[in-house]
């Protein structure tokens, strides 16, 4: 457990819509090209990984995680207040977004896979 | 500030030079580079105009159709469609469908996109997108053409609406043409006022200011036309940040769209119409979940088999009520219906097949059991596909839905995806996904907006309009066509318009109102501004309006103009944009709430319900009320609601048609 404590002001938006993982991320600021609200916006230090500024304005479009040249370095995830679920029809299991252990991803592609890079 | 979480300070990444002037010329000024911005800019350029775009945004991907489309309205052009332009423009007149021609709607831009839908989506397959099943994916279903391999929706008969595959990449090729044709983009540039000659209101307009929202520098773009291609403002009744997409508007439109289009235009004294129309629509946001990211029956999900929590079937009917059994018998019209159109709205003779209707009923008497759930699984392979893999894949905003409910193991041939849980007479209601949470009484494809004609010229000259700023509004399709039937009608303006200076004072004057907020160092911040003038609109001009509260709500407005508007401070060039949208939003406000008043009467087709003038629809009113600004002074007119086969106009939309569309 920690001992230090800090004041921190409370978030704008309950909501962190995008995360990038500072490991994988090249800091390329391809994202921050194509975010139509700037919520990215680029790395004082050249090469880091951009910043998540505003993301209460992210409209959750996707596009920085389409274009992102380093598959798995830059996430969208819709928030816990839009609560998306399904049921596995043979076995009635309940699966969601966001729980503990999920089922395997499933790999296959939409149809039309466009070129974007 | 009161809002002391941005108080750290951290240095701005971008230089700043607030006020720093760069001037551009153009031919040709487009004013929002979305799809109908996108179309009207390259259709320009190779007519060889020197084509300008600005965009709030980034244009490879801004605007509501920037993430996808899934499939394209009105191709009645296509080889296998089988109705006529001609023909569509009698029939969705009879349906009198709120979605496709209400009486209110319009006969130009009909009529543009029956003739050119077609067109515009093989313009969008020359630019790289596959539209056809390229890959045999789809072969041997119900809804596909094996000669041109066209994919259709919805009426497998008629075949007048086609699935695009790789629609969702559609921006990225428009970005990469409007490129290899020289045509200059700026990004992250918010348009903020017109410019008219000599600087005087409903003077020609030759060009546009603009903001910087990285840098803050200001643009003076010079030109000898302009198309209006912004969007209609969405989110002026709701702003929310707990919910996502900032500006409650989880939906359709993208959250740029403050409604500069319209306010700068109305400044400039264009004509509009219909900015009291109103209705939950489309963008209605709250607690609405991802779009067409729950289990669903309608658009992109058409027409998916619906189950109830213990697995019972839901029937889909005809029009007339009888079970349709077979998945195959919701594509088609009923025995001797010409055509359906989705749903059950307008005229009966339209109806298509849906849910049984009384489903509210029927789950309040323990009928059906929540949740719902969307029976991907029991649905024929080609549909599954189509409706996950290719509509859901390709739409706006949800080919990441697709990847993300993918990647946490989602599986359409295994998986039923939930419905909305929502009160149940919600379930009437159509459709689903946004259906229940806070209203916002307008948006996406409502329209309200700038008044034209059958060049899409607006009042002003030099001043030509597309897509979503239409007092009709539109869809992906209609964007596309209206922007590249501007393009043409500017383009001949343009070759004998006269070059005419700029007026600097006009350029000093929107300076001056610009960049108020970043002179001051303390006072409010955008988010207060936004939310407050947000709930006025609740307040006063909400679902039922009277003249007091309409009144009361322009009052509200105006002190908020004297007082919380000179204090409200931004400390960077975003936050700068976003405070002088907020200064738009009073404006449409505004607009909205005189459009409101000046229509004495309710109306059901425009959704508007005045307690002090009951009588719904009376005769008398069936008309365009217009208004418009002259020096400070409303002007309230009318127009006949089809006073585009009025004289001077001909009377058929074939002759007009061939007068004006400049092919």
């Amino acid at each position: 457990m920690y001992s230090k404590a800090y004041m921190v002001p409370n978030p704008m938006t309950p909501n962190q819509a995008i995360f990038v993982d500072e490991k994988l991320c090249t800091g390329c600021n391809t994202c921050v090209d194509v975010c139509r609200t700037d919520v990215l916006l680029p790395n004082l230090e050249e090469g880091r990984a951009p910043i998540v500024m505003y993301p209460d304005e992210c409209w959750f479009c996707g596009c920085c995680a389409e274009h992102c040249p380093m598959p798995g370095a830059i996430r969208m995830e819709y928030p816990l207040n839009q609560r998306v679920g399904w049921k596995r029809k043979e076995t009635g299991e309940y699966f969601r977004i966001g729980m503990k252990n999920p089922p395997p991803p499933n790999t296959r592609p939409p149809v039309g896979e466009a070129e974007v890079h | 500030m009161r809002d002391s979480s941005l108080n750290r300070a951290v240095e701005w990444p971008y230089p700043v030079n607030y006020g720093r002037e760069n001037e551009v010329d153009a031919d040709i000024l487009i004013l929002g580079g979305g799809v109908a911005g996108c179309h009207a800019a390259i259709n320009a350029a190779k007519r060889g105009a020197k084509v300008t775009v600005v965009e709030k945004g980034a244009v490879i991907r801004s605007g509501s159709g920037g993430a996808g489309v899934d499939h394209w309205h009105g191709a009645l052009t296509n080889p296998c469609s089988r109705i006529t332009p001609e023909e569509m423009m009698e029939l969705i007149k009879k349906s009198n469908a709120e979605y496709l021609f209400s009486e209110y709607g319009n006969g130009i831009t009909s009529y543009i996109l029956f003739q050119e839908s077609y067109d515009a989506l093989l313009d969008v397959e020359k630019w790289g997108i596959p539209v056809r099943d390229v890959n045999d994916e789809f072969a041997g279903a119900e809804f596909i053409d094996e000669n041109s391999k066209l994919m259709f929706a919805y009426d497998y008969d008629n075949r007048h609406i086609i699935r695009v595959n790789g629609g969702s990449g559609i921006k990225v090729a428009m970005h990469k043409e409007m490129k290899r044709l020289g045509v200059k983009i700026y990004d992250r540039v918010m348009a903020t006022s017109l410019l008219t000659e000599g600087g005087k209101q409903r003077s020609r307009v030759i060009g546009a200011t603009g903001l910087h929202t990285r840098t803050g520098e200001f643009y003076v773009f010079k030109a000898k036309a302009a198309i209006l291609c912004t969007n209609a403002p969405i989110g002026i009744w709701i702003f929310s940040t707990e919910l996502a997409g900032s500006a409650g508007t989880v939906t359709n439109a993208d959250p740029n769209n403050s409604g500069e289009g319209t306010a700068m235009a109305w400044q400039a004294g264009a004509e509009l119409a219909l900015m009291e129309r109103s209705a939950t629509s489309f963008a209605s946001g709250g607690f609405a979940y991802p779009a067409f990211g729950t289990g669903n029956a309608h658009d992109t999900w058409y027409a998916c088999t619906i189950v109830d929590a213990n697995g019972k079937e839901i029937p889909w009917v005809d029009r007339d009520g009888k079970v349709l059994k077979a998945v195959s018998e919701r594509y088609h019209p009923a025995p001797g219906q010409r055509v359906f159109f989705q749903g059950r709205r307008g005229a009966y003779e339209f109806w298509g097949p849906s849910l049984i209707p009384d489903l509210p009923e029927r789950i309040m008497k323990g009928e059906y059991v929540l949740p719902l759930y969307a029976d991907l699984p029991s649905m024929p392979e080609h549909e599954r596909r189509a409706i996950w893999g290719l509509m859901v894949g390709n739409e706006g905003k949800t080919r990441i839905l697709y990847h993300t409910y993918q990647q946490a193991g989602f599986d359409p041939d295994k998986d039923m995806l939930q419905v909305n849980v929502m009160p149940p007479d919600q379930y009437g209601f159509y459709p689903w996904w946004t259906s229940y949470g806070p209203r916002q009484w307008r948006g996406g494809f409502l329209g309200g907006g700038l008044v034209f004609d059958w060049d899409l010229k607006t009042n002003l000259e030099g001043l030509y309009v597309a897509g979503e700023t239409t007092y009709v509004g539109g869809d992906h399709a209609v964007a596309a066509t209206t922007g590249r039937y501007a393009a043409r009608k500017a383009v001949v303006y343009t070759q004998t318009a006269r070059e005419v200076p700029v007026n600097k004072k006009q350029v000093e004057r929107e300076k001056e109102r610009v960049y108020a907020p970043v002179r001051r160092t303390e006072g409010i911040g955008w988010r207060e501004l936004r939310a407050g003038l947000a709930r006025i609109m609740q307040d006063y001009c909400g679902e039922y309006k009277n003249e007091e509260t309409l009144n009361m709500g322009l009052r509200w407005l105006d002190s908020i103009r004297e007082s919380e508007v000179s204090r409200v401070c931004a400390r960077n060039p975003h936050e700068l944009m976003r405070a002088v949208e907020c200064l738009t939003r009073l404006t449409v406000g505004e607009i909205i709430m005189q459009a409101s008043l000046a229509r004495k009467a309710s109306s059901r087709f425009l959704g508007l319900n005045r307690l002090d003038y009951p009588v719904v629809d009376p005769p008398g009113w069936k008309k365009l009320v217009t208004l418009r600004l002259e020096n400070e002074d409303i002007k309230v007119g009318e127009r006949p609601v089809d006073y585009y086969l009025q004289p001077p106009n001909a009377s058929s939309y074939a002759e007009n048609y061939r007068q004006h569309c400049g092919l």
